[in-house]
C-alpha cells in the first residue's frame, strides 16, 4: 500500500463568468514512503490543483485520494481529522505562507503535540536545526528572514506534524540559484533520512530530475507519462515529455538552443478532441485526433498515454514508433 | 544527522524588535502633536476638579464678562465661568466618546467576524443591515434615532453607536475573508487547527491593527457627532456643561464671542489630535511603511 | 550608479564596464538585487528621481548619460529599445495591439496610417504571431504570455533599432514558450544585425544564445568574456560556485548540488573589499580589504587577483 495514492482524480472549478472548468481530468499517481515523486508540467496543466486536491484543500469531483489506506476528504470548517495530519503541504510563496505577526517558533509549534511548553520549545529547536536555521530563529518574525530561509521554516512547520508525506507546490520557484540548491539538497536528504514521501510539483525540470526518484508529466489536466526519472529522461515515451525535455536550457556554455513547440496550450475549458496533445504533436496520426489514449503501463515501471506506445512494451522514442513521420520542423 | 549546507546566519539585518512597530512616521511632528494634545485633554478630564478654578454650574459671577485674569475665558450670560465649564466639558465628551466607540467597535467587529466566518446567508443578512445604515448621512440618522429615543446624553450616545458600528463590521469582514484565505491559515488548518482556532490565533491578530486605527479616527467623529447632537438640543441638556450645547448658547449671544468660541476650540483641538493619532497609527500597521529593514530583494 | 534609498543613497552598481558589438548577444547574468537591471535603466533615463549616475555610456559615439530628455527620446525606441520581464504589465491594457505598434512607428518614422499598419503586420509576421491582420485589432488580454512577449518584441523592433535590451524576457514564461522566444531573438539578431543585451538570472538562457557573458555580483562585474570560455571554464570563484549550484540536465544525479553558503549582500551592506569574499573559500586577507579591479586575463576579464581556478 502506497503512502499516498491518487486514482483518476477529477477536479472542477467555477470559472468567473459562469461555467465549470475541468482543471484535472482524471489523473493518477502514487507516492511511497521515502520516495520523491516529481510532478511537472507547464501552466494550465493542473498540477497545482492536483496538489491541493491531494491534501484536501480542494474538493474532487471524481476519483479518489487515499492516504495510508484511508480516503482523503476535502476540508470543512471542522478541524482536519487527526489521521490526515500526517499529510502536509508546503506552498510556493515564502512571503505569504507565514503569518507576519507571529514568531516562527510559534508557527512551527502549531503542529507539535507536546506534553509541556518546555517539550514543545525543545522540539521546535530540533526542527530548526534539522532544516538548517540558526538557533536564534524561533523568537524571530518572518520578515527577518530571506526567501530561502522562510521556505525552511515552512518545511519545519510541516515536519512538526511528523508527516509521512509532504506535498510541495513549487517550493523552489521564488528562490535564487544558491537557495534552490540548498533546499533541493535538504529535500533529498530529508526524504532519505526520515523516510518521507515527497510529492514535488515544479515547472523546473532540471531540479526535478536532480531530486526526484520518479517523475509524472501532466498536460492539460491529464497525466501523459510517468516513470523512474533517469530512464524517462533519457528515453521519453510521450511526445510531450520529449518536447519538454528538449526545451530545457543547458547552462554549460555549449550553445544548445532549446527546442520549442508549435501552437499554444489550449483553454482547459475547451480541450481538443481525442488526444489532448495532438494539435501540437509532430507524430499525430488519425487515431490521435479521434480517441483519447489511456495511460497504459509499459515495461520498467513506466507508463504513457500515447497511441504510439503499446501496452507492456519497452518504451522507445516516439520518432522510432511513428509510422508517418512528418518532417519535424522546429518552430520559433 | 543530515548532511546540510552549513547553517547560515540570518541573511537580513535584524531590526530591533520595537523598531518594527515604531517606524519613521512615529517620529513625525504631527503624530507627536496629536499625542500630546490627546494626552493633555485626558489629563484635564481626569483632574478637572483640581484644575478648574470654579464650579461649572455656579452662576455666582457677573454675567457676560469678557476674558480677564479672574475668568480666563470670560463668563457666560448666566454668570458661569466659561473656563471651568470648558474644562468640565471634557469630562462629558471624552469619556462618553470612548465608551461609545468601544461599544460600536465591539458590536461591529462581532458582526463583521460572523459575516466573514459563516459567509452565505448570514453574511448577506448582516451586511445588508450595515448597508442600510450606510445609506443615510450619519448626522441625519443620529438625529432621527436620538429624537425617537428622547433627549439626553445617554440616548445621544446610543444613537451614535447605531451609526458607527457598520464601519467596523465592513473592515473586519474584509479582513476575515482575506486573511482566512491566506496560505498561512491554510497551513494551520492542514496541521489540524479548527476554523475557530485559526480565527483566534491567525486572523484576529491581523485584524486588531486596522480596527484600532478605525477606532482612533472614530473617536474624533464621535466627539463631533455628540457635540452636534447637543448643539441641536438632542444631547446634553441644560445646565450640563457640554461643548456642543455651549457652542449653541454662543450662537445666541454672538456679541459675547467668548461664550461659543472657546468650547468650539476645545472640540477642534480634540478632534484634530485624534485624527493625527489615527493617521500615524495607520502607518504603523501598514506592513509597507512599518518595515524598514530590508525585506525581500531589490 | 547610486540609487536613493531610505536613509540616504546606496551604491547599487559600482564600476561597470561594457562594450557591445552589433549583431552580438551580450549576456548579463546575476541574481536578483545584483544591480544588473539598474545598470541598463540608466541608459534610458529610467532611474528614480534622486539617483546619481557616474561614468559614461556611449552609444554609437554619443554620450547617453546626462543627455537632455528631448534627444534621449529620439534615440530611445528608435535606435535603442527595451523589452521587459512581465508580459502582463508591459503592454497597455486599453489600447489595441495595432495602436501600440503603429503609435511607435508613426512617432519615429513619420509614416501615414496605412503604411504604418502594413508595417505593423510585417512586424507581427516577423515574430510569428498567427493571423497578424486580426491581431492588430485585438487587445493584449486576449493573448497568452508568450504571445504578449512576442508583441512586446515586435514593438521594440518597430523602428529597426541597433540595440535591444531584453530584461529577463523569458523569466515569467513556461519552458517551451521560453524556447520559442529564445529562438526568435536568435533569428532576429542574425537577420537584422541587431545587438542584444540579454539580462537574466538564468544561466541556461544565456548559454543558449549569448556570445559574451558578464557575471554580476553585488553591483560589480566579476567575470566577463566569451560565453564558451566563461561557462565551460569559469575562473572567478563566484562563477564557479554559481555553475556548481545549477542542476545540469545531463550531469550525474548522485552528486548533490553544491550550494554557496550564506546569501548575496543587500545593496548598502556590501562587505569591504571583494563583495564575494565572505563566501569564498579561496579568499585571502587582501580580498577583504581591496576591491579587486576587473582586469584582462587572457581573452576574458576577471576581478579576482587570487585567480585560484586558472588551469596551469
Amino acid at each position: 500500500m502506497s503512502a499516498l495514492e491518487l486514482h483518476d482524480v477529477v477536479v472542477d472549478y467555477d470559472r468567473r463568468g459562469g461555467g465549470l472548468v475541468r482543471a484535472v481530468a482524471g489523473a493518477s499517481l502514487a507516492v511511497e514512503r521515502g520516495q520523491v515523486v516529481g510532478l511537472v508540467g507547464e501552466s494550465g496543466c493542473g498540477k497545482s490543483t492536483l496538489a491541493r486536491a491531494a491534501v484536501g484543500l480542494v474538493p474532487t469531483s471524481g476519483g479518489r485520494v487515499v492516504f495510508e489506506g484511508a480516503p482523503v476528504s476535502a476540508m470543512t470548517r471542522r478541524a482536519r481529522p487527526r489521521s490526515l495530519v500526517r499529510l502536509q503541504m508546503v506552498f510556493q510563496n515564502p512571503y505569504s505562507s507565514l503569518n507576519p505577526r507571529r514568531t516562527i517558533g510559534s508557527q512551527i509549534g502549531d503542529g507539535i503535540e507536546a506534553a509541556s511548553r518546555a517539550a514543545r520549545t525543545a522540539r521546535v529547536g530540533e526542527l530548526c536545526e534539522l532544516v538548517g536555521l540558526p538557533s536564534t530563529a524561533p523568537k524571530r518574525f518572518p520578515h527577518e528572514f530571506s526567501g530561502g530561509q522562510r521556505q525552511r521554516v515552512a518545511i519545519a512547520r510541516a515536519l512538526a506534524a511528523d508527516p509521512s508525506v509532504i506535498v510541495l507546490d513549487e517550493p523552489l520557484a521564488s528562490l535564487d540559484a544558491s537557495a534552490q540548491a540548498q533546499l533541493a539538497n535538504l529535500l533529498r536528504n530529508l526524504s532519505r533520512d526520515l523516510g518521507l514521501g515527497l510529492l514535488l510539483i515544479s515547472h523546473d525540470l532540471a531540479i526535478v530530475r536532480h531530486v526526484a526518484d520518479t517523475v509524472s508529466v501532466m498536460y492539460l489536466g491529464t497525466m501523459v507519462e510517468t516513470g523512474p526519472t533517469l530512464p524517462l529522461w533519457t528515453v521519453p515515451a510521450h511526445p510531450y515529455s520529449e518536447a519538454l525535455i528538449a526545451a530545457v536550457p543547458r547552462p554549460d556554455g555549449r550553445g544548445f538552443l532549446p527546442e520549442s513547440l508549435p501552437g499554444e496550450v489550449p483553454d482547459p475549458a475547451f480541450p481538443p478532441a481525442g488526444c489532448r496533445f495532438h494539435p501540437r504533436c509532430a507524430y499525430a496520426f488519425d487515431r490521435c485526433r479521434a480517441d483519447e489514449p489511456p495511460l497504459v503501463a509499459l515495461a520498467g515501471g513506466r507508463s504513457a498515454a500515447c497511441w504510439l506506445q503499446a501496452e507492456g512494451s519497452i518504451p522507445a522514442p516516439p520518432a522510432e514508433r511513428a509510422t508517418n513521420l512528418s518532417s519535424k520542423s522546429t518552430v520559433e | 544527522m543530515t548532511d546540510l549546507a552549513e547553517i547560515d546566519e540570518l541573511a537580513l539585518p535584524v531590526a530591533p524588535r520595537n523598531r518594527a512597530f515604531l517606524p519613521a512616521s512615529w517620529r513625525e511632528p504631527l503624530a507627536i502633536v496629536g499625542a500630546v494634545i490627546a494626552v493633555g485633554w485626558l489629563v484635564v478630564a481626569i483632574f478637572a476638579p483640581l484644575i478648574a478654578p470654579d464650579n461649572p454650574l455656579s452662576q455666582a459671577f457677573p454675567a457676560s464678562q469678557p476674558p480677564s485674569i479672574h475668568h480666563y475665558f470670560g463668563t457666560d450670560e448666566l454668570g458661569r465661568d466659561v473656563y471651568s465649564r470648558v474644562i468640565y466639558g471634557s469630562r462629558v465628551s471624552i469619556p462618553i466618546a470612548l465608551v461609545l466607540v468601544f461599544l460600536a467597535m465591539t458590536i461591529g467587529s462581532m458582526v463583521g467576524a460572523a459575516a466573514g466566518y459563516f459567509r452565505g446567508l448570514t453574511d448577506g443578512v448582516l451586511m445588508r443591515s450595515a448597508d442600510l445604515v450606510f445609506a443615510f448621512p450619519a448626522i441625519i440618522l443620529a438625529m432621527v434615532v436620538a429624537a425617537v429615543l428622547g433627549r439626553g446624553l445617554a440616548n445621544a450616545a446610543l444613537a451614535i453607536v447605531v451609526v458607527a458600528w457598520p464601519s467596523y463590521a465592513r473592515v473586519v469582514r474584509g479582513l476575515v475573508l482575506s486573511v482566512g484565505d491566506s496560505e498561512y491559515v491554510q497551513s494551520a488548518r492542514l496541521l489540524g487547527a479548527s476554523s475557530r482556532r485559526t480565527l483566534m490565533r491567525d486572523v484576529l491578530p491581523n485584524v486588531a491593527g486596522p480596527v484600532l486605527v478605525l477606532a482612533t479616527l472614530d473617536l474624533a467623529n464621535a466627539i463631533l457627532l455628540l457635540s452636534g447632537l447637543s448643539f441641536l438640543g438632542l444631547g446634553a441638556q441644560p445646565p450640563t456643561a457640554e461643548w456642543g450645547s455651549m457652542v449653541a448658547e454662543g450662537t445666541q449671544y454672538f456679541q459675547w464671542w467668548w461664550i461659543g468660541t472657546f468650547p468650539g476650540l476645545a472640540i477642534f483641538t480634540v478632534v484634530l489630535a485624534f485624527n493625527f493619532l489615527g493617521d500615524s497609527l495607520r502607518d504603523v500597521f501598514d506592513p509597507r511603511t512599518a518595515r524598514q529593514a530590508g525585506e525581500g530583494r531589490a | 550608479m547610486r540609487l536613493p534609498a531610505s536613509g540616504g543613497q546606496v551604491t547599487v552598481v559600482d564600476g561597470v564596464d561594457y562594450e557591445i558589438e552589433p549583431g552580438q548577444v551580450f549576456g548579463i547574468a546575476g541574481e536578483s538585487g545584483s544591480g544588473k537591471t539598474v545598470s541598463m535603466l540608466a541608459l534610458f533615463g529610467l532611474l528614480p528621481e534622486r539617483s546619481t549616475v557616474e561614468g559614461s555610456a556611449r552609444f554609437d559615439g554619443r554620450e547617453l548619460l546626462g543627455m537632455p530628455r528631448k534627444q534621449l527620446r529620439q534615440i530611445s525606441g528608435r535606435e535603442l529599445s527595451m523589452v521587459f520581464q512581465d508580459p502582463f504589465t508591459s503592454l497597455h491594457p486599453m489600447l489595441s495591439v495595432g495602436q501600440q505598434l503603429t503609435e511607435h512607428i508613426r512617432l519615429h518614422l513619420g509614416l501615414d496610417r496605412r503604411s504604418a499598419d502594413r508595417r505593423a503586420v510585417e512586424l507581427l509576421e516577423d515574430v510569428r504571431i498567427p493571423g497578424p491582420e486580426a491581431a492588430l485589432r485585438a487587445y493584449p488580454h486576449q493573448f497568452s504570455g508568450g504571445m504578449r512577449q512576442r508583441i512586446a518584441i515586435a514593438i521594440a523592433l518597430a523602428c529597426r533599432p541597433r540595440l535591444l535590451i531584453a530584461d529577463e524576457p523569458t523569466t515569467a514564461l513556461d519552458v517551451t514558450v521560453q524556447a520559442g522566444i529564445l529562438r526568435l531573438l536568435d533569428r532576429l539578431r542574425h537577420e537584422h544585425d541587431l545587438a542584444v543585451v540579454l539580462i537574466t538570472h538564468d544561466v541556461g538562457v544565456l548559454s543558449s544564445i549569448a556570445d559574451t557573458v558578464s557575471i554580476f555580483y553585488a553591483g560589480r562585474v566579476v567575470e566577463s568574456g566569451v560565453r564558451d570560455d566563461v561557462l565551460q571554464s569559469p575562473r572567478h570563484p563566484y562563477t564557479r560556485a554559481l555553475l556548481d549550484a545549477l542542476p545540469h540536465p545531463e550531469a550525474a544525479k548522485e552528486k548533490p548540488l553544491v550550494a554557496i553558503g550564506g546569501a548575496p549582500p543587500i545593496p548598502g551592506r556590501i562587505p569591504p573589499g571583494c563583495a564575494f569574499s565572505p563566501r569564498c573559500k579561496y579568499a585571502i586577507d587582501s580580498c577583504r580589504t581591496d576591491v579587486p579591479p576587473l582586469v584582462p586575463v587572457g581573452s576574458r576579464r576577471l576581478a579576482c587577483p587570487v585567480d585560484p581556478l586558472r588551469t596551469a
